[in-house]
């Protein structure tokens, strides 16, 4: 019980020291967090163009969504990217790594993992803390492109979705930042993973989009819970059984990327060399 | 009973060798060529509670390699190592809570927060009690003069200032152990002094063990009765730092002031002249000689002051490095 308090503590603790240093360069924050919302602009006005371009009428529907929907789709996914997206957390790990600024948690009795995601938690509790006004405006803006507000058991399953796709989205990126045990640098990693997230997640298009049998794959991918799933669920294309089902197929991958994660920390740290004096 | 035990220990790494140029870079795409550095070749010491000893060694001598393996950073290649009775690379929480290493001044502080901050993050991750770690935190803050700048933001102290820091930040465990990497290499001299004083107080006070490399001898010779010298990944040396001036240097040095302004012109018959500024000379001779060197010189020259000195420490140890170096 002490033991566990005591451990809870350290979390609270780290927790808290991160906020206080996300608050640090408040203008440099603060335009990062607004600059983000830019990309939703250009989205509806892309998508305005897409439709407009089939034709006139308001009610044309391609692949299933009308205009309206794709609005409401790509708001969405706004908000589970806002969620799953991991600025800096790869390089920064391959940074430590080969810097050797990993050592102080070799030396500390104190998880490196278990730090890292309570940093990240605190990053996105402020970016969350800033976000949620603007975030309440643009979704009172674009009102009329949602149909209804989802029921009770749906939107508590895209709360949860939007959790999963914090906890995915920060292992897949952790793991990638453990690659520079063996690599060092991990830059044209990154390219390439955000390349193909931002098309297997469904960041690009929704992935019911996708024909046969390309759409059954990449279904079986992670990357669908960082955008895909939780815009989804919320937007009431899954019923309550489905939900459930892909709920759960997402907590399987939380368990098979957190194993991977400690065996590329357990196997990268044999290999550790300690540079940088 | 050895709070350190260092048996046979060894540590060898595969380095990439690549050639300059162009040519080279393309070839190192498709075939690489490596070779093993051996970086500590199976060494072995004790150290007791309660010592300070210094690890001394040229660059790449094989001292802040043995700091890792002794820190838990990195595996061995083979042999064994026991500190506190754990196995540092095991890395196991008992261990890591009973000693410290520093190594650098951008170690453990958090770079954009006042270091106050860091420290009580520390009490967290070692489970410290508040009442405890307060007055420890006042006697660490007061004997380091570091107390009105805990509140400042450690990007904005300066090297000293930080180094002093990372000091606290190593100590408010209580280490049993501290591993110490050239604690004041870029201090200022000030700096220097006070940081080898406080090291010489709290040593002495709680009775750590500390393993201490430095390339700064003053820091040494403050702090340390016992050495062990490192040099190509073996030891050359385990005893008393005295021991190494008698062993290893056979010159002594007489120090000279001539009467008037003027000194003679002949004293390198008498030794080797390493400084002069009329009206003193440096002479460095032979140690079995100096007697009858000693008389000559009295007899012979109308002399105002004299001394006799030993070669300094650094001397010593650069010449004991370099004969090494030299016979292999």
């Amino acid at each position: 019980m002490t033991r566990m308090t005591s451990t809870m503590r350290v979390k609270w603790c780290i927790l808290r020291t991160s906020i206080e240093e996300r608050l640090v360069y408040r203008a440099d924050f603060a335009f990062a967090t607004l600059v983000r919302f830019l990309p939703i602009v250009t989205q509806v006005f892309l998508w305005g163009a897409v439709y407009d371009a089939t034709g006139p009428d308001d009610t044309k529907v391609i692949n299933g969504y009308t205009f309206g929907d794709m609005v409401a789709y790509s708001l969405l996914v706004m908000v589970s990217r806002a969620f799953s997206s991991m600025p800096g957390l790869t390089t920064g790990i391959a940074r430590d790594i080969r810097d050797g600024a990993v050592k102080k948690f070799l030396i500390q009795p104190i998880d490196l993992l278990d730090y890292l995601f309570w940093h990240r938690v605190a990053h996105k509790l402020v970016y969350y803390a800033v976000a949620f006004f603007p975030f309440v405006f643009v979704f009172w803006l674009c009102r009329d492109y949602f149909h209804a507000w989802p029921d009770s058991i749906t939107f508590a399953g895209g709360l949860v979705s939007l959790l999963l796709a914090f906890v995915v989205g920060f292992l897949i990126e952790s793991l990638m930042g453990l690659c520079a045990f063996w690599f060092l640098e991990v830059s044209s990693l990154v390219f390439v993973y955000m390349m193909l997230s931002y098309f297997l997640s469904g960041h690009m298009l929704p992935l019911d989009w996708l024909p046969e049998p390309y759409a059954r794959g990449i279904q079986l991918l992670p990357f669908k819970y960082l955008a895909f799933v939780p815009a989804g669920i919320l937007l009431g294309k899954y019923d309550h059984a489905q939900l459930m089902i892909e709920l759960l197929q997402g907590f399987l991958w939380v368990i098979v990327l957190f194993a991977l994660n400690r065996l590329a920390l357990s196997r990268g740290l044999r290999r550790y060399s300690a540079y940088g004096g | 009973m050895a709070i350190i035990e260092v048996h046979q220990l060894a540590k060898h790494y595969q380095v990439f060798r690549k050639n300059a140029g162009w040519s080279a870079s393309i070839t190192g795409l498709f075939h690489r060529e490596y070779h093993t550095v051996r970086a500590v070749k199976e060494v072995g010491f004790q150290i007791e509670r309660g010592e300070m000893v210094a690890f001394l060694g040229p660059n790449g001598a094989g001292k802040t390699t043995t700091l890792k393996l002794l820190s838990g950073l990195i595996y061995p290649t083979s042999g064994t190592a026991t500190v506190l009775g754990y196995i540092p690379w095991q890395r196991c929480n008992a261990y890591r809570k009973r000693f410290a290493l520093v190594m650098g001044q951008k170690n453990q502080l958090w770079w954009d927060l006042p270091a106050q901050e860091s420290f009580i993050l520390h009490r967290e991750i070692y489970d410290i009690e508040p009442v405890p770690f307060q007055r420890r935190l006042d006697e660490l803050t007061d004997l380091l003069e570091v107390r009105q700048l805990i509140k400042q933001p450690v990007r904005e102290l300066s090297l000293g200032e930080r180094m002093r820091m990372e000091l606290i930040a190593s100590l408010l465990h209580s280490p049993e152990v501290l591993l110490l990497d050239e604690p004041t290499i870029g201090l200022d001299v000030v700096s220097q002094r006070k940081v080898q004083g406080f090291l010489r107080h709290y040593q002495a006070e709680q009775q750590m063990t500390v393993l201490l490399t430095s390339h700064y001898m003053k820091d040494v010779e403050a702090l340390c009765r016992r050495a062990i010298i490192i040099n190509e990944g073996e030891i050359k040396h385990d005893g008393p730092l005295a021991d190494i001036v008698d062993r290893f240097s056979s010159v002594k040095q007489i120090h000279l002031q001539f009467a008037g302004n003027e000194i003679p012109v002949d004293l390198e018959r008498y030794g080797k002249v390493i400084d002069q500024v009329p009206p003193r000379v440096k002479l460095e001779v032979p140690r079995q000689e100096l007697p009858t060197i000693l008389a000559a010189l009295l007899d012979r020259y109308a002399i105002e002051d004299v001394g006799v000195q030993e070669r300094p420490l650094e001397d010593a140890i650069a010449q004991l490095f370099s004969q090494k170096s030299s016979d292999q």
